[in-house]
Formats: C-alpha cells, structure tokens, sequence
C-alpha cells in the first residue's frame, strides 16, 4: 500500500488503483456523517477535488492523487458513511481509478514514510 | 499575544482523555475518546458533564441590597421584564444595541439581594464595558473564583440530587445555592443542549472534586464542546456570533418571547432599551426576515454561509444558513438561518447552494427535537 501527503492510501488492484483516507485520517476527522462521491466514468486530473467527506466537525475534500479515470466507487458509503469510520482501509474504500501509468505509484511513500510523515 | 487560557480542570480534562481546540480564547475539550456523535447521543440517553467555565459570570449590586434596583437598573440596556423576576428565577434576556441589534444573550438571576449573571465567553469584556458604562448606581463584579459546569439528560437530576438534595425540587429556570463539602454552589436548572439538566458554579477549590464527585454517578460521562453543538442545534438554540449579532434584532431571531410584554406598546414600562424603536416595531408589523429551521433534503449537511434560494436556478438568495450540522438524535442533517419573511412559513420548500449545486431544504419549525426541560 502507498500513501499520500493528503492520507490518502494507494492499492494496485489489477491494472486499476484503490483510493481511501488512513485510519490516522478517519481518528482525527471524527464521526463521518456523508461522502459525495464522483460519478464513475468521470476523467480526472491529478489534484481535483474527488470526493467531499462530511464529518460531524467540517467537510473536507479529497483530491485525485493520479491522472486517470473514475470507474467504479463505493455505493455501501452513501448508506453508511460510518464503515470510513469502522474500517478505513478495507470497507471504507471510496473509489476506484484507472490510471494512466501504474508505475507512477512508486513516487508515493510506502508504509514506513508515511509513519513517520505522520509522526 | 498570549496563548488562550486554561480551564481550572485542565488537568482532568487531560485525564480524561479530551482532545483540547482554542475557542473564545481558552483552550477547551471539543471532545473525548467517544467523539462527537457518542456524547452527543449519551447525553439524550443518560447523562453529560460539561466543563463551561469559560463563561462569564457576573455579579450586579446596588446600596439599596435590593435586586429589584439593579434590576430595574439593568432594563436600561435589555428588553427583558426583569423587575418582575422573583427571587430564585432566572430569566434569559439580550443586549441590545441602538440599531436594534443584539450584542450578547445572557442569563439574568434574581439572589434576593443581587443579580447573577452568565455572559458568553467571548463577549465578557464588552458587556463588562457595557454595563459598567451604563448602570449608574450598580457595582458590577465579574466572578474569578468560580468554575462553571453543567449537566445536562435526564439523567441529569438523579446525579446531582446525590450530592444536592435540594436540586431536585427545583424547575426549569430555578436558581438555588445549595452548600456541598462546604462550598457554596450557585445551581440553576437549566442549560443549552434542549435536555432537562442543571448548570453549576462552583468555587475554584472545590470545582474538580464536584466535577469528580458527578463523573462518579451512574449514567454521567464527560462531554466536550463539539456535542454541546451539536445538541444544542437540534434544540434550536441560537449561538451568539453565529445565529445572533450585532445587525440582527432579538424579533427577527424569534427571541421575541424575550421582550416583556412590559417593556412593549402599552406596558407598564414600554421601550427605555436600545434599539426600541426598531423592535417595537417588528413587534407590530413583523420583522424584513426570520430565524427558522431548515430541513436539507438527503444526506449533505449544509453548515454556516450557504445561501438560500426561493429556486433550484437563478435568481438572488433570500436567505443564508447561520448554523448547520448533523444531528445524531435524528440522524440526517439539520441547519437554522435566516430567511427573508415572505419565504419563513413553514413547508416552504427553498434550496440551499452547497458547493454549486442547489439541494432542497424545507423550512420547518424550531426546535428540531422538543425539549425535555422539567417546568
């Protein structure tokens, strides 16, 4: 799994990418109440604002961490916004992309950096 | 600048586990290891202790010893009938200004021989300026001493009848000051979640082992500032700085119930507070708009600044969102603002532009959830 500077973590699934916040992100948001999801087949250039998450403190945005296409996303979150909450890095997935380079996922941090980005 | 100050209990916040945020100038706990959507629903359930020492309280006097005097005396500036108050009630009141607008709410108690006040935190400085400048005759003492905690659900009265007797046989708005291990406590039933429940002053030496002493009873968790948002949202109660300000007058944020029928056209005491003439006549002919609840359809919350429009395109706003949030009690989201008064009625639908689509909300009456306050 790779991360971002955002907290958001990266998994290779077959020629497509994963996309969810860390479970450091999930804590310190709070108890999620609503995603705004992208619609699939949507294009999207790295930095564009993806989804909204609302928490019961703010909303928040999360931005596209690669070029590439939107192809499937979470239904489950717009019933249950809380699985971010319960399962960050498993149930709590948002979308999922096909990029245009799968290799550029190397110039993320990998699970130690990310640690220590975290501190 | 210095840092914002610290709570008295700092040190059991610290204990407990709280998540510490700058607010009004202190540094408060927004919330424990529960989180926001726990404590708020816990506190409907059983019971919450808030630390809300930030508040100011403020004591007024005159010669005479009679609150009556400085009660009087205090109608110079808020349009409450507090002349009538009896001893051991409370009273909620507003500052106004000349403009009709409103510069604080606050807590007005009648002790027999003086008033109590409980001011917001981030205006204590302005209204201690302000009644000093303008209650001649009235010695006005903020209190240093004193903590300042409330707990609230309805398991509220059974937690502090524990340790007070004496709470329980109070009602909604009564002010008593019951001795407990040898302090005096300032306790009124009231507060701001929509929940039966009691706010208690206490002294500095005294105020961890109260708040202790309560954490220890069945049913009582410690709440943070993020929950009493929250809960106090669904109750629809204003915040000040947010739902109230200086521009808005107490008629147009439905605080009207506040102006004594007293202080109105053909009392006893008709006007003789800022802004008279303004409120006076909203009272008659209604205010240009109106506080209401807003009901977003959906999931979204829609929270403070998102403008209200009378259709789903075009057209300017005929309103704005002053406070929005989720609302755990009733688990969809729920917003207050102000709406101009054609568009007020309840029913109407409106739409609320969230991140540049117009979603539909509906205008509904306030408070969200009825409150379960024991009168």
């Amino acid at each position: 799994m790779k991360y971002t500077e955002d907290h958001e973590w990266l998994r290779a699934e077959g020629d497509l990418v994963v996309v969810g916040i860390t479970e450091y992100a999930a804590k310190e948001l709070g108890d999620i109440v609503f995603v705004e999801l992208p619609e699939p087949e949507a294009v999207v250039a790295k930095g564009d604002e993806v989804v909204v998450i609302e928490s019961v403190k703010a909303a928040s945005d999360i931005l596209a961490p690669l070029d590439g296409e939107i192809v499937e996303v979470n239904e489950a979150l717009a019933k249950n916004p809380g699985l971010v909450n319960e399962d960050p890095t498993g149930e709590g997935w948002f979308f999922k992309m096909r990029v245009d380079d799968l290799a550029a996922l190397d110039d993320f941090m990998d699970e130690d950096d990310y640690a220590e980005h975290i501190g | 600048m210095a840092g914002p100050r610290e709570l008295p209990l700092k040190a059991l916040h610290g204990r407990l586990g709280a998540r510490m945020v700058p607010f009004a100038g202190w540094e408060m706990p927004v919330q424990y290891a529960p989180g926001v959507l726990r404590e708020h629903l816990h506190t409907r359930a059983a019971a919450g202790l808030f630390d809300v020492s930030h508040m100011g309280q403020v004591l007024l006097r005159t010669a005479s010893g009679q609150a009556t005097d400085a009660a009087r005396a205090l109608e110079a500036l808020v349009p409450a009938d507090l002349v009538s108050l009896p001893e051991g009630r409370q009273r909620y009141a507003v500052f106004t200004n000349a403009a009709g607008g409103i510069e604080d709410d606050l807590m007005v108690a009648n002790r027999g021989d003086h008033l109590f006040l409980i001011v917001n935190a981030a205006r204590v400085e302005a209204d201690l300026a302000l009644l000093r400048a303008g209650l001649a005759g009235v010695g006005v003492t903020p209190v240093a001493d004193r903590a300042l905690l409330a707990i609230q659900g309805p398991a509220a009265e059974a937690a502090l009848a524990a340790l007070v007797p004496a709470a329980a046989a109070m009602r909604f708005m009564d002010v008593a000051r019951p001795a407990w291990q040898g302090a005096e406590l300032w306790v009124s039933r009231s507060g701001y979640t929509g929940e039966d429940g009691f706010e208690v002053s206490v002294p500095l030496s005294h105020a961890e082992a109260l708040a202790e002493a309560l954490l220890a009873r069945p049913g009582v968790a410690p709440i943070g500032l993020g929950a009493r948002d929250s809960l106090r949202l669904e109750a629809g109660l204003p915040l000040y700085g947010h739902d109230l300000d200086a521009a808005t007058s107490p008629v147009e944020a439905g605080l009207d119930w506040s102006v004594g029928r007293a202080r109105r056209d053909g009392g006893a005491r008709t006007g003789g507070f800022p802004g008279a003439p303004r409120i006076l006549a909203e009272l008659a002919e209604g205010p240009v708009r109106r506080r209401v609840g807003l009901l977003p359809e959906g999931r979204a919350p829609m929270r403070e600044g998102v403008a209200i429009f009378p259709d789903a395109e075009g057209g300017e706003a005929v309103g704005t969102v002053t406070s929005g949030g989720f609302a755990p009690s009733l688990d969809r989201p729920v917003a207050m603002g102000y709406v101009a008064a054609a568009f007020a009625a309840p029913g109407q639908t409106l739409w609320g532009e969230l991140r540049g689509r117009r979603l539909p909300v509906t205008v509904t009456p306030l408070p969200f959830r009825p409150s379960t306050y024991k009168r």
